[in-house]
């Protein structure tokens, strides 16, 4: 029995509910019918009345857990250090913000919190004492343009480390490891004007894994790119492929996953993120934890078709159990 | 992220007395994946036919009543729920001009954790209907 289990971000259905076509019970009926049990919410778009959550709505929200047999797994928080115009938020203010969330996270009966990448480490460390106390993992997202050993990543794991707290880490979005440029990126920009020679040329330069600012100069300027061209060539500045076989190594910082994706096959593969390599990465070192599935293709496509989320997400929970069940196999065998 | 689904054109209708309308208005969706604070929502720019409208001219109400985009700025308390219509009302004499134009809305939002503006734009050709 694998310590991997399922569930999915209600991020990936945010088409539809954005449209009205879809509620948070549906998602969490659909999650449950694909065996994906653990749900992860972000308050601020799920909860209509955020930040002010009183016991009926929490009451409401365990309730609906309950009939669909689901669980939380993740709070995804926001951090507005903008709210005022022309002034930042001050460290107090920051420290009280995250402590809200910490606390609505408890009160939902959530333990991993996911903090969005650019809060400071320093502002996480003077928040420790109130995870601890409220039993919260904060979890650093991991988000391209970063990636796992992204200097700015290790602070966060040096203040863990120093503090010897099990209560701050890191939260890896699998869009880190994108092996293959997204076919949906490329669609989309054609159809924006791209030239096909032209977007070709950048899929090849990013399966070669070469630096992103030589085909944005060879785009912009060598071949006098047009603005399609040009902002598809710069997408390559958020599209990394981090070393899958790294994971081991920051495994014991992270006890959850925002499992990203652009686009599944109807074959039940996804061209672009290297999951075929990630989870057996995963097993190998014993991971506990949820694989959350964060589908983000709707914007690629919603232009020339209706956008299906369930049906991506089913597609993606399929791959998940073969390529879990094939690397627990190839595990036992060793 | 949502483009093309913040404006929604059925919803255009005159304000003001209907034999003397003093402007329009049309509800309208947040163009981000979550709610935000309005404080936060720098601009609100309608335009029609490529024509932009002043600023002053504009107001906002997701429901607790109408805000200039300038008392926009200063409401901590007030947030614009993920995916909620709220209405743009639009002080235009005479109402929204007769037969099909372009309505455009621009929404321009300070996101904490990017380093630029987020910027959402939606146009569509609508008419009053009758």
């Amino acid at each position: 029995m694998s310590k991997i289990q399922r569930g999915v971000s209600l991020y990936s259905f945010q088409e539809e509910m954005f449209l009205g076509q879809m509620s948070v019970e549906d998602v969490l009926a659909f999650a449950s019918s694909i065996g994906a049990k653990g749900i992860e919410i972000l308050p601020e778009q799920n909860m209509p009345t955020f930040p002010h959550i009183d016991d009926a709505e929490v009451a409401r929200w365990q309730e609906m857990l309950a009939r669909h047999g689901a669980h939380f797994t993740c709070y995804d928080m926001f951090l507005d250090t903008k709210l005022r115009k022309g002034e930042t938020l001050s460290d107090a203010e920051q420290v009280e913000s995250i402590r809200r969330d910490l606390v609505l996270c408890n009160r939902l009966g959530i333990r991993n919190m996911r903090v969005l990448i650019f809060v400071r480490p320093d502002i996480l460390e003077k928040c420790v004492p109130y995870a601890e106390e409220l039993d919260v993992h904060m979890g650093v997202e991991v988000h391209a343009p970063w990636h796992l050993e992204h200097a700015w990543i290790l602070r966060t794991i040096d203040v863990a480390d120093r503090l010897g707290t099990k209560h701050l880490g890191i939260l890896p979005d699998m869009g880190v490891f994108m092996k293959h440029y997204p076919p949906e990126f490329r669609a989309r920009f054609e159809r924006q004007g791209a030239r096909p020679e032209v977007a070709q040329f950048i899929v090849d330069q990013h399966e070669q894994k070469i630096m992103c600012e030589y085909t944005i100069y060879e785009v912009a300027v060598k071949m006098g790119g047009n603005k399609a061209e040009i902002a598809m060539a710069e997408t390559l500045r958020h599209a990394p492929y981090a070393n899958p076989k790294r994971i081991k190594d920051y495994a014991p910082w992270f006890r959850h996953i925002q499992a990203k994706f652009y686009g599944m096959t109807e074959d039940c593969t996804d061209p672009a993120i290297a999951y075929e390599d990630v989870i057996p990465e995963l097993v190998k070192c014993g991971w506990e934890g949820t694989l959350s599935s964060e589908y983000e293709g709707n914007r690629w496509i919603q232009d020339v078709m209706p956008v299906d989320s369930r049906e991506q997400v089913r597609r993606q929970h399929v791959m998940f159990e073969r390529l879990i069940a094939r690397a627990e196999a190839q595990r036992e065998i060793v | 992220m949502f483009d093309k689904y913040l404006i929604d054109a059925a919803s255009l209708r005159n304000t003001g007395p209907a034999d003397a309308p003093t402007g329009f208005a049309f509800e309208a969706r947040l163009g981000y994946y979550r709610g935000l604070g309005l404080s936060m929502i720098e601009k609100l720019d309608v335009s029609i036919d490529g024509n932009a409208l002043p600023r002053a001219a504009v107001r906002f109400d997701e429901g607790g009543g109408p805000l200039t985009l300038e008392e926009m700025e200063a409401a901590y308390e007030r947030r614009w729920p993920f995916g909620a219509p709220a209405t743009i009302l639009v002080d235009h004499a005479g109402g929204f001009p007769a037969g099909e134009h372009e309505l455009a809305l621009l929404q321009q939002l300070r996101v904490s954790y990017l380093p630029f503006p987020s910027i959402n734009s939606d146009a569509k050709r609508v008419s009053l209907s009758a």
